[in-house]
């Protein structure tokens, strides 16, 4: 019963840390239609962030907290720089977006290397995060829990931006009709870069918080930004609700295939997993009817 | 061959676009399809080409079509255009006339490159209109000169059955008057149902027409039947309101 | 009857010019370190070329080719430690890492013929098998993209967990001959480079063929108009699953060659960056046109190698300004250069032939339910 629920809490911290990685892309990608495989390198940005921000304020119990709204900024900036030198050329493309993006990926990974060296980077935790609480005997540590409270309250703020800001109703507005939108005097350029700030600082966040669980090295964006995808295409994309889902059900599986198995042996499982049930429902968790020629 | 639909029903997410359609469709008449937007025109074609799922039956020769897999509703004989002329736009005129062609061809010719054209595309070429543009790029073809492509497109697939969408809306008078002259020349020998809003031009082509509306037929007869039809008149100029509410996403 | 002309010829011009270049020029000019790397280079082209039909004609974007290139050099480096063993024998590093038992899934490659056998059959079923199941349920874009990637990382992960039967994140390495020929000796050295360099050219040429037939006028209508195509009575799941296999068995070859030429393969030959790797030399030269990405391949090999020489860590900025500029800037790559060229010299490009040549695709790109929606309402008015 106690290594059922160490599975069950491994398994949602797993899918708490997916779901930051992939909240951004559900906008960016799922809203935007743009493939943005540098979204792995925001990550890696904001994880760097944390560390600056660490080697800046003397106290460590209070460098994460100021990490995370600047780590969110710099993401931000990054997304918007990008959206506004490349992505809007090419929204007509949406499949070249994802080469372009890995080329600007690869860049700042080479920048991230060339300042900070190769070598992975320590953000030391804060106090506060020490040790662990007792949760129906299990002893779940808080750096995990910080992490799913931290992913609760993103998908909390990005759903109430969506649902109750007029910046909400224009993004719902330009994502369902874009041409409509348009007419009403939505200003769809605009809305378009306030959506990649969002989903771009996203990613910041995801970053500051990946801090807690390792060390950060240029390469940190690569090695999550597959399953990131991932998590948004079973979600379905487009559909904040199914890729909470997606990413808690992979945690899951993740974690309870590595509890029997091999970790490597788990990740393919799940790999393969995700592709069989692709077969079943192509579209993702959520999927909708279109009337579209698909 | 006769296309026998009956009670067709068509469903997405609870709202009933097609609403128990039966329908016989012969050949050798041309048969226009109207009804206001929404009434489930597009619909209907979809069904029967495998592109919306839906219950009951369309029986032609001997099979069900709701049961057939699109690409193979084709090589049983029936096919169909779309609203927005879709042709291969970076393939020329010919090219495109002889992927259609390909119905019709052993497989391992796939592995051969193409020679010349074939005395069937060349008098399709010439039904449609379309010689002199042959080695062009379908990409620059007008909008109407596209929708004689796609109907050329079935020609060469000898379908029996054309169900074509609204292929003459955007195009001039001219054109359109072509058109018709064009559809009432392949008619004879095939079941042709064309989807249409603008009156005009049914009265002086249909042969039948069938009224749609709210996914049900109201009506069947002569232009001339349709046009002293209360029911029909009713829906056209009254009950404005039902069809702008259905109107959402439908035949766009 | 279209009577072949110049632009019929014009490829295979092309061709020629890169066959002298490949087999008489580079074995007079280059020292035998320099022909060593061409040989790797011509590795990767033969992936390339494979890219270009799937992803240029295609429209597929595949992005885990790394995934047939790693199954093609796994069999080949493990047949090679086999045979280095010799029979009976055991590969050096199982008895580091393992209990110096040979896993029965290694068995069969002993053979020589067996393991050539794997190499073009193993690709080809993996590749029809995971075609089949995404084509069929018509999944393409980028969800294509994305699991094509994904099945590459999975590999990738899977050959470093299993240290004690693939070698980890080491890989293979330190193979001693080749189907009995010393991997020392120069001389043979320069004959696996004449048989890259002589494969690379033939699947150019196989290429040029399966270009001109229906089938590849057929594959290009699928990628301009998938659902189109099956309204016409052709599934495009098979147009697009014999494309799919090919391009497999392409890279399987190329990996398989890599292998020997290179004397190690490891899970980063084979992973997501490696499989985005390959991509980048197929849009440099350009994706659709039947030299680009060969062409492209051997450019960015050269290039890669060079630049690492001359400025160490200068390679990333590079590869990563490529892809922006060639694919913002540029997406018919070096063709559509030379394409521009020749039509400004020659005359106004007319011809749909040139148009494939020099490939510009349009049409995989506005794959997205949004935008296609979009268009139809547009149209329809």
């Amino acid at each position: 019963m106690d290594a059922l629920l160490a599975q069950v809490f491994t398994g949602i911290s797993a899918g708490a840390v997916l779901l930051l990685i992939a909240l951004g892309l559900t906008l960016t990608f799922g809203q935007m239609g743009v493939i943005n495989m540098a979204h792995g390198e925001f990550i890696m940005a904001g994880a760097y962030t944390a560390y600056v921000v660490s080697t800046i304020v003397a106290s460590t119990e209070l460098s994460l907290l100021i990490a995370l709204p600047v780590g969110f900024v710099i993401g931000g900036l990054l997304g918007l720089a990008l959206e506004a030198s490349v992505l809007r050329w090419m929204y007509a493309r949406p499949l070249d977006t994802l080469l372009v993006t890995y080329g600007v990926g690869l860049i700042l990974q080479q920048v991230a290397r060339d300042i900070f060296g190769a070598p992975a980077k320590e953000v030391p935790a804060p106090g506060w995060l020490d040790g662990s609480i007792p949760i129906l005997g299990y002893d779940f540590p808080l750096t995990r829990l910080f992490i799913i409270v931290l992913a609760g309250l993103c998908v909390a703020a990005l759903l109430a931006v969506l649902r109750f800001t007029a910046l909400g109703r224009q993004i719902r507005a330009t994502v369902g009709n874009r041409d409509l939108a348009e007419t009403i005097g939505i200003s769809t350029r605009r809305t378009d870069r306030a959506t990649f700030f969002i989903g771009s600082g996203l990613a910041g966040v995801a970053g500051v918080a990946l801090t807690l669980l390792g060390s950060t090295g240029p390469n940190l964006g690569t090695s999550y930004i597959v399953q990131a995808f991932l998590v948004v295409v079973v979600g379905g994309i487009g559909h904040l609700k199914g890729t909470i889902v997606a990413a808690l059900g992979i945690g899951l599986l993740q974690a309870f295939l590595a509890h029997a198995l091999t970790g490597s042996v788990a990740q393919v499982i799940v790999f393969l997993a995700i592709v069989a049930f692709l077969q079943l429902r192509p579209q993702g968790i959520l999927s909708v009817r279109t009337r579209s020629l698909a | 061959m006769t296309l026998t639909v009956s009670d067709l029903r068509v469903e997405f997410d609870g709202f009933v676009a097609i609403d128990g359609v039966s329908l016989t469709l012969e050949p050798g008449r041309l048969h226009f399809l109207i009804g206001p937007n929404g009434a489930g025109k597009t619909t209907l074609v979809d069904a029967l080409t495998g592109l919306a799922h839906g219950s009951g039956e369309a029986r032609y020769r001997t099979r069900d079509l709701l049961t057939l897999a699109s690409h193979k509703i084709t090589r049983l004989g029936v096919g169909r255009t779309f609203q927005t002329a879709t042709v291969f736009e970076e393939l020329s005129v010919l090219q495109n006339l002889d992927i259609a062609a390909g119905v019709h061809r052993a497989r391992w010719r796939l592995m051969l490159p193409r020679r010349g054209m074939s005395e069937q595309v060349a008098e399709v070429l010439e039904t449609v209109g379309l010689t002199e543009l042959a080695e062009r790029p379908a990409g620059v073809l007008s909008h109407g000169q596209k929708q004689w492509l796609e109907i050329g497109m079935l020609l060469v697939q000898d379908s029996s059955v054309m169900l074509l969408d609204e292929p003459v809306a955007g195009m001039s008078a001219e054109e359109r008057e072509a058109t018709g002259e064009l559809l009432r020349r392949i008619s004879p020998e095939r079941t042709v149902v064309v989807i249409e809003h603008d009156m005009d031009f049914v009265r002086r082509f249909a042969d039948v027409v069938t009224v749609l509306h709210a996914g049900k037929v109201i009506a069947e007869g002569t232009a001339a039947e349709i046009r002293e039809d209360a029911e029909v008149q009713r829906v056209y100029l009254g009950d404005t309101v039902a069809a702008v509410t259905e109107t959402t996403g439908e035949d766009a | 009857m279209r009577l072949p002309t110049l632009k019929h010829a014009y490829p295979y011009v092309g061709w020629l010019l890169l066959a002298v270049a490949l087999l008489v020029l580079a074995p007079a000019v280059l020292s035998d370190f320099r022909l060593g790397l061409l040989a790797k280079y011509c590795c990767y082209a033969i992936a390339a070329v494979g890219i270009g039909l799937a992803w240029g004609r295609g429209g597929m974007l595949v992005l885990g080719q790394g995934l047939y290139f790693g199954i093609g050099a796994y069999a080949m480096a493990m047949h090679l430690k086999l045979a280095d063993a010799g029979p009976g024998g055991v590969p050096d590093f199982m008895a580091l890492y393992g209990d110096a038992t040979v896993p029965g899934w290694w068995e069969p490659l002993r053979n020589g013929g067996l393991a050539l056998v794997v190499i073009l059959v193993l690709p080809a079923l993996v590749a029809g098998l995971l075609g089949l199941a995404v084509f069929k349920r018509r999944i393409k874009g980028a969800y294509f993209a994305i699991l094509s990637q994904a099945l590459a990382a999975a590999f990738a992960i899977l050959l470093v967990g299993q240290v004690k039967t693939t070698g980890g994140a080491n890989g293979l390495n330190n193979f001693q001959g080749f189907f009995g020929f010393a991997l020392f000796d120069p001389a043979n050295k320069r004959m696996l480079y004449f048989i890259a360099a002589g494969i690379l050219l033939v699947s150019i040429l196989a290429m040029a063929w399966l270009y001109r037939t229906r089938f590849g006028e057929l594959l290009v209508a699928v990628r301009d108009g998938e659902e189109r195509v099956r309204f016409l009575g052709t599934d495009p799941a098979n147009v697009k699953l014999a494309a799919y296999v090919i391009a497999a068995v392409l890279a399987s070859i190329g990996g398989a060659l890599f292998v020997p030429i290179a004397g190690i393969v490891s899970p980063d030959d084979v992973g997501v960056v490696a499989s985005i790797g390959l991509l980048a030399g197929v849009a440099l030269g350009g994706r659709a046109s039947l030299l680009g990405p060969a062409v492209g391949a051997l450019l960015i090999g050269y290039a890669e190698t060079s630049l690492s020489e001359a400025f160490p860590g200068s390679w990333s900025y590079f590869q990563g300004a490529l892809f922006v500029l060639v694919i913002l800037l540029l997406p018919g790559g070096l063709a559509q250069l030379l394409g521009l060229v020749r039509r400004a010299n020659v005359h106004r490009g007319n011809s749909v032939g040139d148009h494939l040549l020099r490939g510009v695709p349009r049409g995989e790109q506005g794959e997205t339910e949004v935008t296609r929606s979009a268009s139809e309402e547009a149209a329809a008015r």
